[in-house]
């Protein structure tokens, strides 16, 4: 079975004034459809690069980054684009719901550039609200939200074109502790009852614990890959890779 | 997906409603000026036309042939060549509005103690209808009257004014070549022809009653000329031709033969003062495109401002899916929309000013369908070249770098 994400020897650089600036020193990485991992490292890790390149939101400089077997460096940029419409679902730390927009019409939005029609899409985003627990509010804004509510529909919002893909950039980290672990619960049930495969980035040992494999990242390269054991998860271990 | 679309620049644009009020402000008052000044430039058209029309601009003056006497040539219309059955055959031709048989003599009018030197016009009904003339006072004979020879004048103000001063000339007498005549009719004032003559110090009397009463004996039949009133001024040159080959086969002229007549008209003057309005006409549409163009260039900065504010946004739409083109298309819409709906404001308040502006300076200022076309045309067209550059600009905006922001 192909393996739904594998990275192979991922190098990326950064031009700066200062010269070139390397954030990915080789990272090899294989995630199989239906995990529940959590790539974890402090800031500056390289864990952002590595988000935006498996979000394919940027590319290698060398090295390849294959999703469901396709190489993403084959893909124009309107393919790319489909990808993060259909493939991937976002999720992100604060949230990122167009503040314009109700919440019902944030979730649609995917739908919108996916080419679902209005009916359908409506209903699909109504559906995904109830299925996420905030049915009863689709016509809010997201001001009116409380930021527990707004990353629910931030996640109704990733579902809306069934993708294989979770991915969330510290998704707790702008919510207090309770509504930290409910969200994460809505990511178990989704990831147990819908095979969805979901990757956290987070520097939270908490967060990273509720995962069912830790990958830590540090100066570029992956320095273990693994269960998420105390001392993995607070960084007492030895490298893995 | 285009009407989602344009459902969300919509959105967009009621989100911003000061700022969105204030940049179409630019394209209401480009467009408004454009309505504005077309339409001005139309009533100046009509206006001129109309004075033009006036003058006789779809009018051909047929004049008799020279007279000679012996080796002496007398000059256009001194020769007793047209006939009063040469106008009623003009008349029947296609494109003729009507055609009016006159003749003109100088003669000393009469009237009570008073009498003035004049030209005295024997014509038709029809003259008054060629010429565009009208009684401002009493009316014109009729053409029961015409025929009958009746002893009936209409006076231009000018003859009035010297024969009759202050008093009503409506029913006096007027003495022309010992005749009395009966003054039923004072013509509205026509003021000075191209060549600085009075045209209101005349005397028109029924066509028959001059030929019987007034001309002498050799001309007795004849006529001077034939004013003919020609349906439009396209018409105007197969006309000529047709009265050409009209009166030559009429007059039994063999080829070779010089015409016994000639025929004029007046498009020389008519075409130098449509091309002078048309140019005022361009003139004044090109003030009103500059502030077109302004308007648009508000857009186009309101639209820069716009992206910059909304980096986030289109990062968000970015990560979520949106392709390149569609963020593009997104921008576009709500400029192309921004330019619109300016424009559909600026028609209306150009209509209103034109009306009002109409109603100050007596012009007919008309807003034609053509005109708003090419409002919303150019509109449109100044929506897209001014959105272009802001919407490729968030199109090309780096996903990351724009959820960073």
């Amino acid at each position: 079975m192909t393996a739904l994400l594998a990275l192979d020897d991922v190098v990326k650089d950064y031009a700066s004034e200062a010269g070139t600036f390397r954030a990915l020193h080789g990272i090899s990485l294989t995630v199989e459809k239906g995990e529940f991992l959590s790539i974890m490292g402090p800031s500056g890790s390289g864990k952002s690069t590595l988000m935006n390149i498996i979000g394919c939101l940027d590319t290698p400089t060398t090295g390849t980054y294959r999703f469901e077997g396709t190489d993403t460096a084959t893909l124009s940029e309107t393919a790319l684009a489909k990808l993060r419409n259909a493939g991937i679902g976002f999720i992100f730390q604060q949230f990122n719901l167009l503040p314009r927009l109700s919440a019902l019409a944030n979730v649609a939005l995917p739908m919108v550039y996916s080419g679902v029609g209005r009916a359908d899409r409506d209903a699909r985003a109504q559906a995904l609200l109830a299925s996420v627990g905030i049915g009863e509010k689709p016509k809010s804004r997201p001001s009116q939200l409380s930021g527990g509510q707004q990353q629910r529909v931030a996640v109704a919002r990733s579902l809306a074109n069934d993708p294989q893909l979770l991915l969330a950039d510290e998704p707790t980290g702008a919510l207090d502790t309770k509504t930290g672990v409910e969200v994460l619960a809505l990511f178990r049930a989704l990831n147990e009852e819908k095979r969805v495969t979901v990757v956290i980035v987070t520097h939270d040992p908490e967060v990273a614990r509720a995962t069912n494999r830790v990958v830590r990242i540090q100066d570029g390269r992956v320095f273990y890959d693994g269960p998420p054991t105390e001392a993995a998860l607070y960084g007492h271990v030895e490298a893995t890779a | 997906m285009i009407a989602t679309m344009l459902a969300e620049a919509w959105s967009a644009l009621i989100a911003n409603r000061l700022r969105s009020t204030l940049t179409m402000l630019g394209m209401i008052i480009g467009v408004a000026a454009v309505i504005l000044m077309l339409a001005i430039g139309g009533g100046v058209q009509k206006q001129v036309a109309d004075s033009i029309s006036g003058l006789g601009s779809n009018m051909l003056i047929v004049t008799a042939g020279s007279g000679r006497s012996g080796g002496i040539f007398g000059g256009a219309g001194t020769g007793a060549t047209l006939r009063i059955d040469d106008a009623d055959s003009i008349a029947k031709l296609d494109n003729v509005v009507a055609a009016a048989p006159s003749t003109s003599v100088p003669a000393q009018a009469v009237a009570g103690p008073a009498n003035w030197a004049t030209q005295v016009t024997g014509s038709t009904p029809a003259y008054f209808q060629v010429n565009e003339w009208t009684a401002a006072d009493g009316r014109i004979f009729t053409d029961r009257e015409e025929r009958a020879g009746a002893r009936v004048a209409v006076m231009g103000q000018t003859t009035a004014d010297k024969l009759f001063g202050a008093n009503d000339p409506l029913g006096q007498m007027v003495r022309i070549k010992g005749i009395s005549f009966t003054i039923i009719g004072l013509l509205a004032k026509r003021g000075q022809g191209f060549g600085g003559q009075d045209r209101d110090d005349v005397i028109v009397v029924p066509l028959t009653t001059a030929l019987r009463l007034l001309q002498g004996n050799f001309f007795r039949r004849s006529i001077r000329t034939i004013a003919v009133s020609v349906a439009s001024a396209e018409a105007l040159e197969p006309v000529t031709d047709d009265i050409n080959t009209l009166l030559r086969r009429k007059h039994r002229l063999r080829p070779g033969d010089q015409d016994d007549f000639q025929v004029a008209n007046l498009t020389a003057i008519t075409d130098t003062l449509t091309t002078t309005t048309k140019a005022i006409s361009l003139l004044l549409a090109a003030i009103g495109s500059i502030s077109l163009v302004v308007g648009g260039i508000g857009i186009m900065n309101i639209m820069l401002v716009s992206v910059t504010e909304r980096t986030r946004e289109i990062g968000i739409r970015m990560a979520i899916g949106a392709s390149r083109a569609a963020v593009r298309l997104q921008f576009l819409l709500e400029a192309l929309m921004l330019s619109l709906i300016g424009c559909g404001i600026g028609v209306a308040v150009g209509t209103g000013l034109a009306m009002l502006a109409g109603g100050a300076i007596g012009f007919d200022t008309k807003v034609t369908a053509f005109a708003v076309t090419i409002a919303f045309a150019v509109s449109a067209s100044i929506g897209i070249f001014f959105g272009w550059w802001p919407a490729t600009r968030a199109a090309k905006l780096s996903p990351i770098e724009a959820l960073r922001s």
